[in-house]
């Protein structure tokens, strides 16, 4: 029993020998992806709310603001199949409009992290010494700032400012994607940090270098695709904790403006009538849950697939 | 544990401070406009006096000063005066800080109280059927928002079954045990959505701490001895792979302080999350640099005790 437990459920399987005509990694890790059911599963709900958020506007051509007193605080019908908010406007077309922005944060917020974080993380883990020390203290300072607070009083400040050079929607949206990535850059730091530490004592890294590859090449050529798995699993839960930051943001009443009703702007209208009106809470909570758990059990299963090593 | 590691432990969280304190402080220094903006905008406060407030808080020194001069003034206390209530911030921050870390602090027992007996069981039986279905809700619990899952307790228990309030209040009448009674109630909800939280991500990492402890040699020497499986895991694995989890618990205090403001403002909880997100609503610049200052210096505070809790169960951190 000691020492036996794999660090995967799909790991133990180890390298399966077929007669495959061509092995890559890619269709590898493909194979060992497959074997988590739950990510696959996420990945088929995952598509289906993408797919709703980009074609929905044309399946489903209903404007987000058309005020309708006549039909206020209407349960879900065929006219309106997820119901009517207090001012009669359809929840459904809102919430469509609303997860693109909900879903492109995440995806925007998560690069701006991806790109800091490797960033940083390459040049400690390439200059160690006092570089590699002053960056690494950056990154536990970060690691111990009241993330909520601080997103919260940044944006507080500075919205106004933006929303001046940028307009009301371009410059929130700027400045939630920048601070929330901003906040996230440093486990993907830390990582890349430690894979290029290892990395870069590798043979193979040691013999690029005696052919004379420069740093450069070194860092882009061979260490950095082989530093990626974990980044990208990293990276997979950063969109899911983005989309969490940004609705947190709407529903305290502090992110997107009223008119743009991101998943979390539309919870916060909706948290006054939840005794009459329950449905308007349920579908955009629905809504984000499904998304965050699909990207999170998505990511799960990249890490049995990408990096199969680690247990956690 | 010697004199000299808590030393140092106390030595590494006063840059960080001073950091924290930094970015703090250029945030507020980059920010557009005048922080004491509401005055200049207030017909009834004449230039003379806004010049004056101006030379008074130093608005027109060079930059390095003004960071001196404000971290001093943090730091003794004097963090002005609310724009609305016209009370000194501290005497506000006080009054609201003990709900908020009672709401905290129950939320963390409860949390670990559900982590520690579910990771184990899911440990000590890698990929059984316990394990997934732990594993499954452990997702379930940390992809819910805590917004969402808040406004799902009150659907179901105050306006579905009507069980409990959903809003907190500070003023119940009555004294001894009905008293009790209903703070209790009413703290039922916010309690359980931070610990449910918490409890989920914590799972995780006490699972993949005790896989990592249970295959170590001195675990098989104990089970060779014939010692009992339940004695094994209880005795010898669970108190070595609890120590990172001290750790990991003071490092999620960030997560946990951000939960605490969006349960706060859900149950309307008087504590200073809520006090944070109504100074924000009232542009009370003040009253939300106190707060954003409070919670920097528990999170310095709560990562220094784990560390020395750290060195303490673990004392060959210490010995380094």
């Amino acid at each position: 029993m000691a020492g036996s437990t794999p660090a995967s459920p799909s790991a133990s399987a180890g390298p399966a020998v077929r007669a495959a005509p061509a092995f890559s990694p890619a269709r590898d890790a493909w194979r060992r992806f497959r074997k988590h059911r739950l990510a696959v599963a996420s990945l088929v709900a995952l598509g289906v709310v993408v797919l709703a958020v980009i074609i929905g506007p044309v399946v489903w051509p209903v404007a987000i603001n058309d005020i309708d007193f006549s039909a206020q605080l209407k349960p879900p019908s065929f006219a309106h199949p997820f119901g009517t908010d207090d001012l009669g406007q359809d929840i459904l077309a809102r919430l469509i409009y609303g997860g693109r922005i909900s879903l492109a944060v995440g995806l925007v917020a998560m690069i701006v992290a991806m790109v800091v974080g490797v960033l940083v993380g390459a040049t400690a883990g390439m200059s160690r010494g006092r570089v590699d020390a002053a960056l690494m203290w950056l990154a536990d300072l970060f690691l111990s700032l009241p993330q909520l607070p601080l997103l919260l009083l940044i944006i507080y400040l500075f919205r106004d400012g933006l929303k001046a050079v940028l307009g009301p929607e371009g410059g929130v949206f700027v400045l939630i994607v920048l601070v929330i990535g901003g906040l996230r850059w440093m486990p993907v730091a830390r990582l890349v940090r430690a894979q290029f530490l290892s990395l870069r004592e590798k043979e193979f890294v040691e013999a690029a270098r005696a052919l004379g590859a420069s740093r450069a090449r070194l860092v882009v050529h061979h260490i950095l695709p082989n530093a990626l798995g974990p980044v990208i699993v990293a990276g997979t839960i950063d969109v899911a904790n983005a989309i969490i930051a940004e609705s947190t943001l709407s529903f305290l009443g502090l992110g997107f403006p009223p008119d743009i009703p991101t998943w979390g702007r539309v919870l916060f209208d909706a948290k006054d009538y939840l005794d009459v009106a329950a449905y308007w809470s349920l579908f955009p909570g629905s809504a984000m849950f499904i998304a965050v758990l699909s990207i999170n059990f998505i990511g799960d299963g990249l890490r049995d697939a990408l990096d199969p090593r680690r247990v956690l | 544990m010697s004199r000299d590691f808590l030393l140092r432990r106390l030595l590494i969280a006063i840059p960080s401070l001073f950091g924290i304190s930094l970015v703090l402080f250029v945030v507020l220094a980059l920010a557009p406009g005048d922080p004491f903006g509401e005055l200049v905008t207030n017909p009834n406060v004449p230039p003379e006096v806004r010049l004056a407030l101006r030379a008074k808080f130093g608005l027109d020194d060079p930059i390095w000063i003004r960071y001196v001069r404000w971290l001093f003034a943090m730091l003794q206390g004097d963090w002005g005066f609310s724009f609305v209530s016209r009370v000194n911030v501290d005497t506000l921050i006080l009054q609201r800080l003990p709900t908020t870390m009672a709401v905290i602090g129950a939320s963390q027992v409860l949390a670990i109280m559900i982590a520690i007996p579910v990771g184990v069981l899911a440990a000590a039986k890698p990929y059984s059927l316990f394990d997934q279905i732990a594993n499954t809700f452990a997702f379930i619990g940390f992809s819910l928002p805590t917004f969402f899952t808040g406004l799902l307790l009150i659907l179901v228990f105050s306006v579905q079954l009507n069980w409990l309030p959903f809003v907190f209040t500070t003023e119940i009448r009555g004294s001894g045990w009905p008293w009790l009674w209903e703070y209790v109630r009413q703290s039922i909800m916010p309690v359980t959505v931070l610990g449910l939280f918490q409890g989920a991500s914590l799972v995780r990492y006490v699972r993949s701490s005790v896989l990592e402890v249970i295959k170590l040699d001195y675990v098989t020497t104990a089970r060779s001895k014939g010692i009992g499986e339940r004695k094994v895991l209880v005795l010898h694995v669970v108190r070595n792979a609890l120590i990172p989890v001290v750790t990991l618990v003071a490092l999620q205090m960030p997560i946990v302080f951000g939960g605490a403001i969006v349960t706060e403002q859900i149950f309307r909880v008087p504590g200073i999350g809520s006090l944070l997100i109504s100074a924000m609503l009232a542009n009370d610049t003040p009253v939300i640099m106190g707060v954003t200052f409070v919670f920097s210096c528990l999170v310095v505070l709560f990562n220094l005790i784990a560390d020395v809790l750290y060195g303490w169960l673990d004392p060959r951190i210490a010995l380094r």
